[in-house]
């Protein structure tokens, strides 16, 4: 072969690694090169300060600065008595906490709520917590034995637990109570059907396709009036269903329809290798799905099942069209007492719902970004 | 009746697949007697790797029979995942479970289909491990490999189930040249030990060092088949001579 006749540069000693060159020169060289290199950033940096700056004052006086913090009723929140600009009348929403925080549920109960709470919260951040042993008992705590604790506890009617209608429950009570149910019934009948859909049994298949295009199909408004008012005029004479655990029923049918198309969406992203791989070891189908299929499979999908969670919690907010009157419904109720109505009231309520709706789902936001990462096996790092 | 001295290990009679319209395996005729090693080759299309997958019915087909350790392999899934127990796998693309660490790929079908207690399960996978030569790598994630330490990991992962039989589809074809050896090596050395082995591949060399038979396969059917020495030195047929004359040059 004829040698090339464009030069060429052989080392003769190999080169030694090195240390890769440093970014920049302190906090002030970092700051001086990502915001403010060239006119044209600099610009941009200026412009998105003062966009800010126009939003986050506003916001900032109004909740804050010129915010009324102590009071009894409407007159303290009056322009007329404070003789300056009002902000927020938080001692509104403190007058109507428990209102916002339990409905109706009798005070002397309350506790009951509270219970329930500090269970759930024992049970989930040890559960949360990647480094916590015991996960397999934690999860069969939280997601079976909870659920049934929490049921006696807030419906009563055993164990001397005095029976407390849920016609009477309200506030954030009903929206927890609606998306835990909603989040904890809608995954796994959504890993069933989307497992459904893709079976090779042509019954299970048309079922749940018939199943999830339907309930994909009609409004969850039309859901919950057809569940509250509809369903009571089918069923014989004397068989009555609780209106919350009808609506329960519905939220979780229509969630788990939405689920499965995001499991589904999974399912499709794993190669066939890994099926082929499950099966020459023998694993049958189920142990395939659970050990090697499915975990793959959901990790793939946790921004798009923290979407569906997140929407389902925003969600829950529709029941009250069907007189179920959960953390939003609380706070019109509470808007129609003449004592605290002000012309800030609105604004005030509106801000505390929004900040404890933003809380919860931005939350769950954040740990799915979490548990992402560290599910992230992919990659070598 | 099944029996534990069964000298045949696969028998194959009358296969015949179609895929759509395509007529894939066409009336395949091959009995690999226990402790055989049969390495089949053949232009790319001409069906060897589904002739491997129906040995554990990862293709089903639509004539013949394939009989395994005595099991005939129907539409019974019972009998289908006892077969798949007995035959291990290992695939081109690796197929290792990237979820799970190389030890946990190892001891999950031990565990949950042998039953066998998840220390045992693990003691058999480190032995495995380490006769692939990567004991060190066992709680690594397979990403975190190279190619051909991937492939020996999903050879000792088809070990761990203790398999009477062995099967390697283009085991080689992925990988980088520098790769190659090492799984080779691997492989020679399982064969040594007496394992059934069917082995799909163009490693000719191998063949030569390996095999007591080696199987020509063109459009869906075996087309030659003898001892390695015969078959590279005296091919019978026109198209085997044309194949060798292309890969071994």
């Amino acid at each position: 072969m004829a040698v090339d006749a464009q030069p060429c540069y052989v080392r003769r000693a190999l080169a030694e690694p090195e240390p890769p060159p440093t970014a920049s020169s302190g906090a002030f060289g970092l700051i001086q090169q990502r915001l403010f290199d060239g006119v044209l950033n600099s610009a941009l940096t200026i412009i998105s300060l003062v966009v800010i700056a126009a939003i986050a004052w506003p916001t900032v006086k109004f909740l804050l600065v010129d915010a009324v913090w102590q009071g009894s009723s409407r007159v303290d929140c009056l322009p007329e008595t404070v003789k300056r600009e009002v902000g927020a009348c938080w001692p509104f929403i403190a007058a109507k906490f428990r209102q916002f925080m339990y409905g109706f549920y009798p005070q002397d109960q309350q506790w009951r709520v509270n219970l329930t709470y500090a269970l759930g919260m024992l049970l989930l951040v040890p559960l949360l917590i990647p480094r916590i042993p015991y996960k397999g008992l934690n999860a069969i705590l939280f997601f079976g034995v909870f659920p049934v604790a929490g049921f006696f506890l807030l419906v009563g009617g055993v164990l001397g637990l005095e029976h407390v209608e849920t016609r009477v429950w309200g506030g954030l009570l009903v929206t927890l109570v609606i998306s835990f149910t909603g989040i904890v019934g809608s995954l796994p009948l959504g890993i069933l059907l989307a497992l459904g859909r893709r079976s090779d049994l042509p019954i299970v298949r048309t079922l749940c396709i018939v199943f999830i295009e339907f309930w994909r199909g009609v409004p969850l408004i039309t859901v919950l009036f057809f569940a509250t008012y509809m369903l009571p005029l089918f069923l014989p004479g004397n068989w009555r269903i609780d209106g919350l655990l009808r609506v329960l029923i519905g939220v979780v049918l229509f969630a788990a329809a939405y689920m499965a198309e995001v499991v589904r969406g999974g399912l499709q992203a794993i190669p066939r290798g890994q099926y082929e791989g499950a099966m020459a070891l023998g694993l049958g189908y189920w142990r395939m799905m659970g050990f090697v299929i499915l975990p793959q499979a959901l990790k793939f999908v946790i921004p798009g099942i923290v979407n569906s969670f997140i929407a389902l919690f925003k969600d829950t907010t529709l029941v009250l069209i069907v007189a179920i009157f959960d953390l939003l419904g609380q706070l019109r109720a509470a808007f129609a007492d003449p004592n605290w109505a002000t012309p800030v009231t609105l604004f005030t309520g509106f801000a505390f719902a929004g900040m404890v709706y933003f809380l919860v789902s931005f939350g769950m936001s954040r740990y799915a970004l979490f548990t992402e990462r560290r599910l992230n096996t992919g990659r070598p790092n | 009746m099944r029996t534990t001295r069964n000298p045949v290990a696969v028998e194959i009679v009358g296969l015949s697949k179609w895929f759509g319209e395509f007529h894939v395996l066409r009336d395949v005729d091959l009995k690999v007697m226990r402790g055989e090693r049969i390495v089949i080759c053949g232009p790319s299309g001409s069906g060897k790797s589904t002739l491997l997958r129906c040995i554990n019915r990862i293709e089903s087909w639509q004539r013949g029979r394939v009989v395994v350790d005595g099991m005939e392999l129907t539409d019974d899934l019972k009998k289908i995942d006892e077969v798949r127990r007995e035959v291990g796998m290992v695939f081109q693309q690796f197929n290792l479970f990237p979820h799970l660490t190389v030890l946990e790929n190892c001891t999950l079908a031990p565990i949950w289909v042998r039953k066998m207690p998840r220390k045992e399960a693990e003691e058999i996978a480190r032995h495995y491990l380490k006769r692939v030569r990567i004991p060190e790598q066992a709680d690594k994630y397979p990403a975190q490999l190279s190619g051909g330490q991937q492939q020996r990991v999903a050879i000792a992962r088809a070990l761990c189930m203790r398999p009477k039989i062995m099967l390697f589809d283009e085991v080689t074809s992925a990988l980088d040249p520098e790769m190659v050896k090492e799984v080779l090596d691997t492989m020679v050395e399982l064969a040594k030990d007496g394992m059934t082995m069917l082995v799909v591949s163009h490693e000719m060399g191998f063949a030569r060092q390996v095999a007591n038979r080696v199987v020509f396969m063109d459009a869906g059917q075996i087309i030659e088949a003898n001892e390695p020495e015969a078959f590279f030195s005296h091919p019978q047929h026109e198209r085997t001579r044309l194949f060798l004359s292309q890969i071994l040059r």
